[in-house]
């Protein structure tokens, strides 16, 4: 940055350091995280979901499969959320909609990278012919909303847990291996690529120890944002009955069937609450990526 | 010795040919990404499963009803052969016969992208320029409350999603406070203002889910002028800051902004599926998805397709005008 | 000295700093960056600050025109410009300050002006500030582009800046900071990054601007030869504090402070050989930007040190006729113990025996944007076992290229390149893995050039591995043989390369290059990104490296002193085509080709005797599209005529060794040569 001596930034120009101080270095980098308001607030939200996720319905106040005649009752006393249409309660209903999600989600996300890492680093590092043909097709493809790709490959594939995490890993493939690729092309002309080229290293020996550590960083950030596009997808996704299969009490689920409700009457509860736990998982996942991203960056 | 000199000069290419290069090139990619698509939309669409024929008339048809139906839809001869047929058909403006309805796809198509392109451009005009000054103040004020707030609140609204946002919405401006139509499509032979006003919640969710990530993108092209070396001569002239954003600041940090606008254009027609559900909206994302149950191809194809195309115009008009802002591009270096 | 008139101290300073005190807040701590700065800058004078990273330089020009970042402050002091207090100014007084009394010109002027505006109207721009209308300023611009020789303002006004070339933007930069008639000029490094032909031609027009005007000028840079040409007066900056001030002849032939002693020490100077009256280093590292410096700051550095120097801090002493230090021992500065090794013995280089590395016609053509770019043109030498060639030019000579193309990086599109009489293949893919370990590299940039994710271990471990096939507990012993060669401390064997200093990472560099015993390694710009004091340990470095294992450098350096101190042979490039070749001291001494002639002379060097300065009209021509006939023709201050422009001279040897591609005969250079510089060409439209 211009205008902006080091001092001002606060970069000292390192002395010959003594190596345990790469430990104090790491611990300051974690003091940071957690002394980040944005990260603390995100793991909160998110470890709220993630307990009910694992605990499931064995904690909530009722049953949240369990149909009764009390309809669409309003948020009171004995249902601090109300009823939905099948006399169901929405507060365990709530609670217990994370399971799915954050089953799905994470391992959609971990494909997603898996592949778009391998995939940008190759690009990157090869360019020529081989990354000219393979931006086309990335191209083509994001050339189209996800929503329009994931809906034909479910119908083609039909709609399960499993199909669910193949399809959205699938297609957050080459959105990832776009940020790889740009970080691999900022990399490969460092002269360190170079050396190694000059010690006879090999190209999978180049992409993966050499250059894949210098980018952890981006692809860790891309990584928690694609997190909160993987929940949003599924989201999405299960609202117009791709994603997760009844009778799970997914949110969105509950919002598929509730929504029509609004132009009889203002049931809005029956879909508020399930709308707002969404909201809250989602920010707390781009809080944590926000976190990150700030700490990573100094 | 000015003799060379000159010559040189004469020989340096107009800005015009320049941008104009420029562009060919990057039509011919289009045109070539485009093929591809086409190829990707056909072949993905022939393998969603089941039979046309046998989805089509219902488990109940004989199996010769069936093999007729197939043989008179094509859909039993080769598959580079029905690749081709629609292809060329496309081109001219053929996009095929449905297979579910048994209309031409344009006639289902056409109303369908009307509708999505004017939700769009309402929700264009209104995100647009809310996140442009959005994302300007936060870069101005940067760090301070003023961006902290602005940087949140688009965080925040951007993570959600937009059926939720929607739900959101609808429930306290449709349903609670009464204000706003909950659907967005607007009786028949309504006029502009009562269009807009239906289409107003829908825009609200989308200028919700968008705001934030045009918002930091800008905010991030403002910064980066604000800390470039031209600024600081232009303060250490002697000009004002008001002067210094508007003459030196602005004119280099808009330029980011327009690429990643353009990519959003994709999403705001074809992607808005669940939106369009929620809404009761005859878009073109709902066309596509009852196409995609339904197993019908032809429909299926060519409406993917047109929304990829739709794509591909955005980004090149995004092209087009910032070769024409950037001199970098009109002009190219140093002799 | 600069060819100013005798400059002119009147009652009124230009710039006074008093007692200045700037402090950077970072973290929540307090860094001390300048300490109780004072000086003082009268009218018409040139006073330069010198100091090495860190030293707080910059800081203090940003401080005077009130540019100091967010968490940038004055604790205590005065800035005053033209008698005026600048801290007490705010608003539309200090934008009038700005406007009026003091302009800047810093470094990389690309960036310095912005991009999507014309230039015509970035220069007009400071009229119309002082209220004239928009054409009345544009005709002052063209006006103001004349005065810094541009030859034809009406079409570079209507240019975009990244369509001029480093000097043109520099000279507009320069148009515009003097358009307003300042008091004062702070220049910081303007000529840093720029080719040395293209910083001659600047710094002479910032001196001859400047005796016109009779500006005050602060000009800050590194380098001290720069400053002794430009400047009237010069303080030595050192962990934000002055610790020596004087007229420049003063205190670079006379220095009074230890840290000044040490720096001269550390330049290559004229009949400074690598064997033979070494460089001098300064031990100890550069301190931390704000950190606490009980007592003298340059105790942790200094031979000479005492008790007194930690406890007390050493007053700025006066020593007459404005010549100042602060040190107590300063009548002993000069006879500071020097922190050199012993001359060294090389071994000789036996001509006689064939060459280890030759290349042959060796040319390189670029496809850019549809033209084709000769990077190199037919390019031959040898280089002996033991022996160290220089190679030296400007950007576009084809150095780099040359370099990356004998390492196997780059192909070479024609000619030949043999290792010990056996042909090396163009590509990286085809060598050996003995050729490889036999080929290595130093980098400029350690940043850039060392794995910053891995620890010093791994990199030389893999080296080792790779190199020389040694695995296990013979690779940590070699290891550490290798890091104690460099001295490389044992206890950094766990750091990562962002934890070193500069020093520290070129010195790892080194070892890298040395694990697998090379024959020849090349040294591109080994020294260029390393403050001055730290340069001289890594060239001493690399001279013992050569006198143990009698191993070749082909040295590239755009410093010339540098070059001529390491070089046995040296090789001057212009335009991907070899121009001369020959013993460092005959193309030092001469008689020398035209290019070279006019290289030395742009070269400020910080001895009295300076040769004249011979003035380079125009830009290097571009790659692309490259002179017809010798290439240096559209410069050349010996043209002769037609010839030069229809007819490439070949390369030919001259006399013993020495080969130079010019027409002009050798005795008739030597006479031309003896007589002194040419007369100037006409002025070249950009």
């Amino acid at each position: 940055m211009s205008g902006m001596t080091d001092a001002a930034a606060g970069i000292e120009p390192a002395i010959g350091l003594v190596p345990t101080e790469a430990k104090i270095a790491r611990r300051e980098m974690l003091g940071q995280l957690v002394r980040s308001k944005t990260f603390i607030a995100g793991a909160v939200l998110v470890g709220w979901w993630v307990f009910w996720a694992i605990v499931g319905a064995r904690l909530t106040p009722d049953d949240p499969l369990e149909i009764t005649d009390a309809i669409l009752i309003g948020p009171g006393a004995g249902h601090w959320f109300g009823t939905d249409s099948l006399g169901r309660d929405v507060l365990s209903r709530v609670l217990a909609g994370a399971s799915d999600t954050m089953k799905v989600a994470p391992l959609a996300t971990l494909l997603g990278i898996v592949g778009g890492t391998t995939l940008g680093l190759i690009t990157g590092y090869f360019k020529g012919w081989v990354d000219e043909a393979i931006s086309r097709v990335i191209d083509a493809v994001l050339a189209l909303p996800l929503i329009v790709i994931a809906v034909t490959a479910l119908v083609a594939l039909g709609s399960s847990n499993v199909t669910l995490i193949i399809v959205i890993g699938a297609v957050f493939t080459p959105i990832v291996a776009r940020t790889v690729r740009a970080a691999v092309l900022g990399e490969r002309e460092l002269d360190y690529v170079s050396a190694a080229k000059l010690r006879g290293e090999r190209a999978p020996y180049i992409m993966f120890a050499e250059i894949l550590p210098n980018i952890i960083g981006p692809i860790v950030v891309e990584a928690t944002v694609r997190l909160g596009y993987a929940i949003f997808a599924v989201a999405g996704l299960t609202f117009l009955g791709f994603g997760v299969q009844p009778p799970a009490p997914d949110w969105s689920l509950q919002i598929a069937d509730n929504y029509t409700l609004l132009n009889a009457g203002t049931y809005e509860w029956t879909v508020l609450f399930p709308a707002i736990a969404i909201a809250t998982l989602i920010v707390g996942v781009n809080l944590i990526a926000d976190g990150l991203q700030q700490v990573l960056d100094r | 010795m000015s003799g060379r000199r000159a010559s040189a000069a004469a020989r340096r290419p107009g800005w015009r040919t320049v941008i104009a290069r420029f562009l060919l090139n990057r039509l011919a990619l289009s045109i070539i990404t485009l093929l591809l698509l086409s190829v990707i939309v056909f072949a993905a669409s022939q393998l969603l499963p089941g039979d046309v024929g046998r989805n089509v008339l219902g488990p109940f048809a004989s199996p010769e009803d069936v093999a007729k139906f197939n043989h008179e839809h094509g859909v039993d001869r080769p598959v580079w052969t029905q690749y081709w047929d629609w292809i060329s058909h496309f081109v001219r403006g053929d996009l095929g016969t449905s297979l579910q309805h048994n209309v031409p796809v344009g006639e289902l198509l056409g109303p369908s992208l009307v509708n999505s392109l004017k939700l769009a451009a309402v929700a264009f005009v209104l995100v647009v320029p809310l996140s442009l000054l959005g994302g300007t103040v936060a870069a101005l004020r940067r760090n301070r409350v003023t961006d902290r707030v602005i940087t949140v609140t688009g965080l925040s609204l951007t993570a959600i999603p937009e059926f939720v946002t929607a739900i959101v919405l609808i429930v306290v401006f449709g349903v609670v406070l009464g204000w706003l139509p909950v659907s967005a499509a607007a009786p028949e032979g309504a006029g502009v203002f009562t269009q807009v006003e239906y289409l107003l919640l829908p825009s609200f969710a989308l200028v919700a889910v968008l705001f934030g990530y045009i918002a930091r993108i800008t905010r991030a092209g403002v910064i980066e002028a604000i800390d470039a070396d031209y600024t600081r001569t232009a303060y250490l002239k002697g000009l004002t800051p008001g002067r210094v954003v508007r003459r030196h600041v602005l004119r280099n940090s808009l330029l980011p902004t327009i690429a990643v606008v353009a990519t959003q254009v994709g999403y705001l027609i074809g992607g808005l599926l669940v939106i369009e559900k929620l809404f009761n909206y005859n878009g073109i994302g709902q066309r596509i998805y009852i196409a995609a149950q339904a197993k019908d191809f032809t429909l299926l194809q060519s409406g993917v397709l047109i929304v990829g195309i739709v794509y591909l115009v955005a980004t090149f008009v995004a092209d087009l005008l910032f070769s024409l802002l950037n001199p970098r591009i009109r002009y190219g270096a140093a002799e | 000295m600069s060819e100013a008139t005798a400059p002119v101290v009147t009652a009124q300073h230009a710039l006074e700093l008093d007692e200045l005190d700037v402090v950077y807040r970072v973290r929540g701590r307090d860094r001390q960056v300048l300490r109780g700065v004072t000086l003082n800058v009268g009218r018409g004078e040139a006073y330069g600050l010198v100091g090495e990273s860190g030293c707080g330089k910059s800081t203090a020009a940003l401080a005077i025109v009130q540019y100091l970042p967010r968490n940038g402050f004055v604790r205590s002091g005065a800035i005053r410009i033209d008698g005026r207090d600048v801290l007490a100014l705010s608003g539309a007084k200090l934008r009038r300050l700005r406007s009026e009394s003091v302009s800047m010109v810093y470094q990389n002027p690309g960036a310095a002006l912005n991009p999507s505006i014309r230039v015509g109207k970035q220069v007009a721009e400071v009229f119309s500030l002082r209220g004239v209308g928009r054409d009345e300023a544009l005709g002052h611009a063209r006006e103001a582009l004349t005065t810094v020789q541009i030859a034809d303002p009406g079409s570079v006004m209507e240019r975009y800046p990244h369509q001029l070339s480093g000097g043109m933007q520099q000279r507009v930069i320069i148009a515009m900071a003097l358009a307003t008639d300042p008091a004062l000029l702070i220049l910081d490094e303007p000529t840093t990054g720029l080719d040395a032909t293209v910083e001659a031609e600047v710094l002479d027009l910032v001196a001859g601007l400047q005796a016109e005007l009779h500006t005050s000028v602060l000009f800050i840079s590194h380098n001290l030869g720069v400053i002794a040409k430009m400047c009237d007066r010069v303080g030595i900056l050192y962990a934000g504090r002055l610790v020596e001030e004087g007229a420049t002849e003063t205190v670079l032939n006379d220095p009074r402070h230890p840290y000044t002693v040490g720096l001269l020490r550390c330049v290559p100077r004229g009949g400074v050989r690598k064997d033979h009256g070494r460089l001098d280093t300064i031990p100890g590292f550069l301190p931390n930007l704000g950190e606490e410096l009980p007592g003298c700051v340059f105790t942790a550095r200094c031979p000479l040190v005492e008790q007194v120097c930690r406890a007390v801090e050493p007053p700025l002493i006066d020593l007459g006729s404005g010549h100042a230090s602060r040190c107590h021992f300063h009548e002993r500065a000069q006879s500071l113990p020097r922190v050199t090794a012993a001359d060294l013995v090389l071994p000789a280089v036996d001509r006689s025996a064939d060459p280890l590395l030759r290349f042959d016609d060796l040319g390189k053509v670029f496809k850019q944007q549809g033209h084709d770019v000769h990077a190199l043109v037919g390019v031959s030498a040898a280089i002996w076992p033991g022996e160290t060639l220089g190679l030296v030019g400007e950007s576009g000579s084809g150095k780099t290229t040359l370099a990356r193309a004998l390492l196997g990086i780059v192909q070479p599109t024609s000619g030949a390149v043999t290792l010990d009489g056996r042909d090396l293949s163009g590509t990286l893919g085809g060598r050996s893995a003995d050729e490889m370990r036999a080929l290595q590299i130093v980098f400029q940039n350690p940043d850039s050039a060392l794995n910053r994710r891995h620890q010093v271990r791994r990199i030389l471990r893999r080296s080792l591995k790779k190199l020389a096939g040694t695995t296990g507990a013979a690779a940590e012993q070699r290891m550490l043989e290798l890091m104690s060669s460099v001295r490389l401390a044992e206890r950094y064997v766990s750091a990562r390369p962002g934890q070193l200093s500069g020093g520290l990472k070129q010195r790892l560099a080194i070892a890298r290059a040395f694990a697998g015993d090379p024959k020849l390694v090349v040294c591109d710009e080994p020294t260029s990104a390393l403050d001055v004091s730290v340069q001289a340990a890594i060239l001493n470095l690399l001279v013992e490296l050569q006198a143990q294992q009698r191993v070749s450098y082909l040295f590239i350096s755009h410093d010339l002193g540098v070059v001529r101190y390491m070089s046995d042979r040296i090789a001057v490039l212009y335009l991907g085509r070899l121009m001369e070749l020959g013993p460092s001291e005959v193309i030092y001494s001469g008689p020398h080709h035209p290019y070279t002639e006019a290289l030395l002379s742009a070269v400020p060097t910080i001895d009295g005797a300076e040769r004249e300065r011979i003035r380079l009209e125009g830009d290097i021509p571009s790659a692309a599209n490259p002179p017809s006939g010798c290439v240096f023709h559209t410069r050349c201050p010996r043209f002769l005529g037609p010839i030069c422009v229809e007819q490439e001279p070949p390369l030919v040897e001259v006399e013993q060794d020495h080969l130079m591609r010019c027409h002009i005969p050798l005795e008739e250079l030597r006479e031309l040569q003896a007589a002194g510089s040419p007369p100037a060409r006409e002025t070249v439209a950009p």
